[in-house]
């Protein structure tokens, strides 16, 4: 912003872990069951009914807090944080207040000039709520309490984004980490990664922050991109003009671009937390933390530092081959097999990544191997098949998972590099073209291409067009 | 109990705002009657500070010595949606079905 102020933002993250059971008690958490068939005493907050915490849901959260770089509490409670609303059964939702499960991490941006940490300030389990339905029907909503007790990882930053731009890169980045640890999908567009964003303007220089607007309603990354821009330009009119930012939550209009006062009451939220009384106190014992942190993978930032150092990639090749695991994952292992480090990631870049929007899949829906693509790099560059049959052989195997040197053999796609074959069929076209053959003996040489375009023609397309050419130009200037 | 009756000095806007809290309508001529007693509760609760918790940590359960409960990630039952929605005051098809919920915007 060019202004005399400076913008600060703060991003709430929510993610869903991805385990099969909801946090409190064994109900499935699968997606897309019918409404209310997911549903136990437990999670319908029945009297009597006891939450036991998932085990697995424990060690995934901190298995992203450490991937976050967050410090492990080694004692962590749970708490009551009471509300009324009907997606929430027990009236109270289990959350964690004073003595959440993680404290402290970051998330380095790279974009900009040079790296800038965004601070993490805590990060904390509870259970996700009920779905409500207000379109069914028009003097009642709907309630849908399979999502109730949905494991979640509420992920807090410190005010430390200066742009929408930076909370966006912020989101990408954290959403990339997440994704590399196989512990939640992710998808923001169906509510598996929610953000609500925080945003402030003051003047410059100054050290302490302006009133604050809470954005909600964001369903996209772009969504939370363009809410933002809207909220500091609004921001910064009503504070030139001489007015104040009033603190309210406000709502994304997506349709209308604008962001929208919640008119809620004056009397702020009053959640009256206390200890969870059915669950007994967690404590992480060092060996167990360090467990979870020998598991993580190679992560996002260290596998691009390692691309542009081991292979000499640029920035940009690295960050797109780590933008996603299972495609830096595919990457070397056909390195494994083929060591034209340039060709691969031409291969990924250009042909495999085309495919994949195509059919709009992850790379382990489609049949294609690393070995696959690596002998159809190494048949390329024999001359036994062509830039053009390689990337048919390509796309056939990549659906059927037949082997490439198959493909070429069935299809008949082997190049012909014979050059006694060859040369018969040169002197047919330089027989059957006089005029080309003419215009290219007294100097017009782009009437090559023409001739070598008719070999490939006489060849179905076979013939190896280097090769073509060289046979066709000895012949003409006999 | 203590004598002090007045150690806390609940106002009826107090009395009022917990109400609002919990979604419980409270005649005006009973605002008086609750203030009373809600004093009371906290007088009565307030004898605990008379134990001396010095060097004590905070105790958020009373099963102090217990730890790290879990369950495995296994998918357990759940209830039939009939069963589910047995005590719905009003349901329509597979859900629970409420008052509008007016969205505030």
């Amino acid at each position: 912003m060019g202004s005399k102020y400076e913008t600060v933002i703060g991003l709430e993250v929510h993610v869903q872990l991805a385990t099969r059971t909801k946090i409190f008690c064994g109900c499935s958490t699968k997606f897309g069951a019918d409404p209310n068939t997911q549903v136990c005493p437990v999670c319908l907050g029945l009297p009597g009914s006891l939450p036991v915490l998932n085990k697995r849901a424990f060690e995934y959260a901190i298995k992203v807090a450490l991937a976050l770089e967050c410090d492990i509490q080694g004692t962590v409670k749970f708490d009551r944080k009471n509300y009324y609303y009907p997606d929430l059964p027990k009236n109270y939702q289990i959350s964690q207040f004073d003595m959440p499960i993680a404290y402290n991490g970051r998330v380095v941006l790279t974009s900009g000039d040079g790296e800038r940490a965004i601070g993490i300030t805590r990060a904390h389990m509870e259970e996700d709520a009920g779905k409500l339905l207000h379109d069914q029907d028009p003097a009642s909503s709907f309630i849908d309490l399979n999502r109730t007790g949905t494991p979640l990882l509420e992920i807090v930053s410190e005010p430390d984004m200066r742009s929408p731009s930076e909370a966006y890169e912020y989101l990408k980045i954290l959403k990339q980490t997440i994704k590399y640890l196989d512990v939640s999908d992710c998808n923001m567009e169906e509510g598996s990664l929610r953000c609500d964003a925080n945003i402030s303007l003051r003047t410059k220089g100054s050290k302490a922050l302006g009133s604050k607007v809470e954005i909600k309603n964001l369903n996209s990354f772009k969504a939370v991109r363009d809410a933002l821009l809207y909220e500091q330009e609004r921001q910064e009119d009503l504070l030139e003009e001489g007015g104040a930012v009033k603190q309210e939550t406000r709502l994304w209009d997506e349709n209308n671009a604008v962001t929208l006062s919640m008119r809620s009451k004056e009397e702020a939220q009053d959640y009256r937390y206390f200890p969870e009384p059915d669950l007994v106190p967690f404590e992480v014992g060092r060996e167990v933390v360090e467990r979870i942190r020998s598991e993580l993978p190679e992560l996002p930032s260290a596998k691009k530092s390692r691309f542009i150092e081991c292979y000499g990639l640029d920035a940009g090749d690295a960050e797109l081959l780590v933008s996603e695991r299972p495609v830096a994952c595919f990457f070397e292992a056909v390195l494994e097999e083929c060591d034209d480090v340039r060709s691969v990631l031409n291969w990924i870049k250009g042909e495999v990544l085309k495919h994949l929007k195509e059919h709009q899949a992850g790379l382990d829906a489609l049949k294609l191997t690393p070995s696959g693509l690596a002998s159809i790099i190494t048949m390329t560059a024999s001359g036994k098949i062509s830039g053009l049959a390689a990337k048919e052989v390509l796309k056939d195997h990549l659906v059927s998972g037949r082997l490439p040197s198959e493909i070429v053999k069935e299809k008949g796609l082997e190049q012909v590099s014979d050059t006694a074959e060859l040369d018969a069929v040169a002197a047919r076209v330089i027989e059957d073209n006089p005029k080309s053959a003419g215009d290219y003996r007294s100097g017009k040489k782009n009437a090559l291409s023409f001739l070598i375009g008719q070999v490939m023609r006489e060849t179905k397309g076979k013939a190896n067009p280097k090769l073509a050419g060289e046979i066709l130009s000895k012949k003409l200037s006999e | 109990m203590r004598k002090d009756k007045n150690k806390y000095s609940i106002s009826i806007e107090d009395v009022s705002y917990a109400a609002r809290l919990s979604r419980i309508e409270l005649e005006s001529d009973k605002m008086g009657k609750f203030r009373e007693q809600l004093n009371d509760i906290l007088v009565y609760i307030d004898q605990l500070n008379e134990v001396d918790t010095e060097g004590v940590a905070p105790t958020s359960h009373v099963l102090t010595s217990m730890r790290n409960v879990f369950r495995e990630d296994e998918p357990g039952t759940s209830l039939p949606n009939e069963k589910a929605l047995a005590n719905a005051p009003a349901k329509s098809g597979n859900f629970f079905k409420v008052p509008k919920i007016i969205k505030e915007s």
